[in-house]
């Protein structure tokens, strides 16, 4: 194909977007929505199954056996919703394994927040609440992206997941009407999972290099800033009712913008999560890459053992 | 009173059973093979907890002294626990958690199939919701069983090791507490020791049709059900209790 | 011997012999597409695909990752290399033909609104 051919396309292409039709796997795109989309689907479902681990860890030391269920059945869903986007993803031709071999060899990236400790069972509360919450208004706008099967598995995800968030608050709530230690653990968490769930929401719009691009494709609808904005509006009624208090001293309802000016955030942190020297990374990626190992003879059981029934099926047709 | 006393403790057994099961299949949650087993483990896991929580219930009701499922599943102490050394096992690899599973898995189904005819209604009625689950979780690890058996030579070997060591655990299903015989002789309890034959013999046919040895042995390992563990069931309870332990009396 | 298997790595006079895992011998779990009748009356529809090493398997693993939440009362599994899809750059010959072929749509026929049922 001449590049003048190409370009044609691409201009058919952009217009079908513009138009608010969908891609599909099939489709003629253009090798950057191609890339761009693995990149952004596969680090969704990498945050995922990260994003099991944390909570993973409270599982054997949940309080209640009610509260046991609720967040067995919450990883769960993470480990769904991992599996939807894999799957999306392996629509454009590259497949779960070798997505898996670029997050083990750190050459794909997650969410950095799952690289923070959960230290107490407040953590739980905090995380249903904060991170679910600035991922649901991540995740929601993305139910109409332009990629068919992104958008598909976004639907599922966003249905299953309105679950998680309610379920975090009520650990909090419960843990803010409780005994003076508890509503002390709540605080606490907040106090942690704060400012990572802002930085969680993605670098200012001035450092964000992708945010024009992915507008145009529907990757996204609104700016990092825009979203985190949005994300503390909501969230600062919500820890009022808590009685929790938001760890910014500049925090402050603005009457001119009906928004709240916030303090600022401290990005060489989050920089230096991403590249790796969080508190946790290192013990996730060794989970992660530990389960798939030990993994590997199990396996290739399975395949050897649908190989040999299969050959036996033969065997007695002929 | 007496009645209830055996009743509690009829019901406490079996409770036990799915409450340190799911405790090891949670331990899992994130850690398994692919997405997909790890998913199917915990859907195993929540059934456990789901039946756990009807029976603690039940028991706290018959017991009468205005305690809790929690209370009865968190707060007593080891040797209080009285569920078959089999499930507090731990997850030394797939073969050894499918294994544990199977083993448990045939036994459970055969329990309930049972306890549906009992003259306690709130039994007979968790074993019938329980059935459907159970029998699931039987397919699921029996066609796992085979799998591994049947598979690579490294997997068969794995599998026929978790055998091995397991095997010495699966005469204890069918011990009777002086709890199970009163409850037996009420019309309310399981007889298990009718169900030992059939028992070993569903387990032998799958085990045969995996390419797995059989184990020959006839000395069991036997404790749980009168409340003498083995030594994993300290570290199981010390995670599990870990909350309300350290906060006594509160409410999350 | 295969270098994919063996690397020597002399490093500042000591030796160490790293055994890389051989992850070429492994064969992945293949894609199944899942299908599922969410009620009996209605048919059955693509819910998404994952991973199984046979048929048996890819049912069990559809019913825990599609079915949790009473979605289905049954499930169909493809193996996803047996699906012969279309071609969209054939689009154009396979669909716009029947465009124009308005004949086929009951309000391609006039008559008058005193006639009823029909």
């Amino acid at each position: 194909m001449s590049d003048k051919e190409i370009k044609n396309l691409e201009e058919i292409f952009e217009a079908r977007i513009a138009r608010d039709e969908k891609i599909e796997p099939k489709d003629w795109m253009p090798e950057k929505y191609r890339k761009t989309h693995i990149r952004q689907m596969s680090q969704h479902a990498h945050s995922e199954i990260v994003g099991m681990l944390p909570e993973g860890n409270w599982i054997t030391r949940a309080p209640s056996l009610r509260r046991k269920a609720a967040l067995l059945a919450k990883v769960q869903d993470e480990a769904g919703h991992g599996l939807y986007l894999y799957s999306a993803c392996e629509t454009l031709g590259i497949s779960r394994d070798e997505m898996y071999e670029q997050l083990h060899t750190g050459k794909a990236k997650y969410s950095s927040i799952f690289n923070y400790p959960t230290v107490t069972w407040a953590d739980m509360g905090a995380i249903g609440w904060l991170v679910d919450g600035a991922a649901i208004i991540n995740q929601v706008p993305l139910c109409n992206t332009s990629f068919g099967p992104y958008a598909r598995a976004m639907v599922r995800v966003c249905k299953e997941e309105s679950f998680h968030q309610r379920q975090g608050y009520e650990i909090m709530l419960k843990l803010c009407n409780g005994t003076p230690e508890q509503k002390e653990m709540a605080q606490d968490a907040l106090n942690r999972w704060w400012w990572p769930s802002l930085m969680m929401l993605g670098p200012t719009d001035a450092e964000s290099i992708h945010t024009e691009q992915s507008m145009k494709w529907k990757l996204k609808r609104k700016s990092n800033d825009e979203l985190r904005q949005q994300f503390i509006d909501q969230t600062v009624p919500q820890a009022d009712i808590l009685g929790l208090t938001i760890p910014d001293p500049d925090l402050k309802f603005n009457e001119e913008t009906g928004s709240y000016d916030f303090g600022e955030i401290d990005w060489d942190e989050f920089w230096q999560v991403v590249k790796g020297h969080g508190p946790s990374n290192k013990k996730r990626m060794k989970a992660r890459v530990g389960a798939w190992e030990e993994g590997a003879w199990v396996r290739d059981a399975a395949m050897a053992y649908a190989e040999k029934q299969e050959k036996k099926k033969l065997k007695k047709v002929s | 009173m007496k009645q209830n006393k055996n009743l509690y403790n009829y019901i406490i057994g079996i409770a036990d059973n799915s409450l340190i099961l799911a405790q090891r299949l949670g331990e899992l949650c994130g850690h398994g093979p692919t997405l997909e087993t790890d998913i199917a483990g915990t859907n195993i896991s929540l059934d456990l907890i789901g039946q756990a929580r009807n029976y603690y219930q039940y028991a706290a009701k018959v017991q009468n002294e205005g305690k809790t499922e929690d209370d009865l599943a968190f707060l007593r102490l080891e040797n209080q626990y009285r569920n078959v050394l089999l499930v507090e096992q731990p997850n030394e690899h797939f073969g050894y958690v499918m294994g544990r599973q199977y083993l448990f898995d045939v036994f459970h189904l055969m329990f309930l199939s049972e306890m549906l005819q009992s003259k306690d209604e709130t039994l007979a009625a968790i074993a019938k919701k329980g059935i459907k689950e159970v029998s699931y979780h039987k397919r699921f690890s029996g066609d796992w069983i085979k799998r591994l058996g049947d598979g690579t030579e490294e997997s068969n070997h794995n599998i026929q090791e978790a055998i091995d060591e397991l095997w010495a655990y699966t005469d204890e299903l069918f011990d009777q507490t002086e709890a199970d015989k009163a409850m037996i002789a009420e019309g309310i309890g399981v007889d298990t020791s009718k169900l030992k034959e059939k028992y070993y013999e569903e387990v032998s046919i799958l085990l045969k049709e995996a390419t797995i040895e059989v184990p020959e042995r006839k000395y069991f390992i036997k404790g749980g059900k009168k409340g003498v563990h083995s030594e994993h069931m300290g570290y199981i309870l010390t995670e599990m209790q870990y909350m309300q332990r350290t906060y006594p009396n509160m409410e999350w | 011997m295969n270098q994919d298997f063996l690397v020597l790595c002399l490093e500042s006079g000591s030796v160490a012999v790293l055994i890389q895992k051989h992850t070429n011998m492994s064969k992945n779990w293949p894609l199944w597409e899942i299908f599922v009748r969410s009620k009996n009356g209605l048919e059955h529809r693509h819910f998404g695909s994952l991973h199984a090493a046979d048929a048996d398997m890819a049912l069990e693993n559809a019913r825990d990752v599609y079915t949790r939440r009473s979605e289905g009362v049954s499930i169909w599994v493809v193996e996803s290399k047996n699906i012969t899809a279309s071609n969209p750059e054939h689009n154009g010959e396979l669909f716009e033909p029947a465009q124009d072929k308005v004949y086929r749509h009951p309000t391609f026929y006039d008559l008058p609104d005193e006639v009823k049922h029909m």
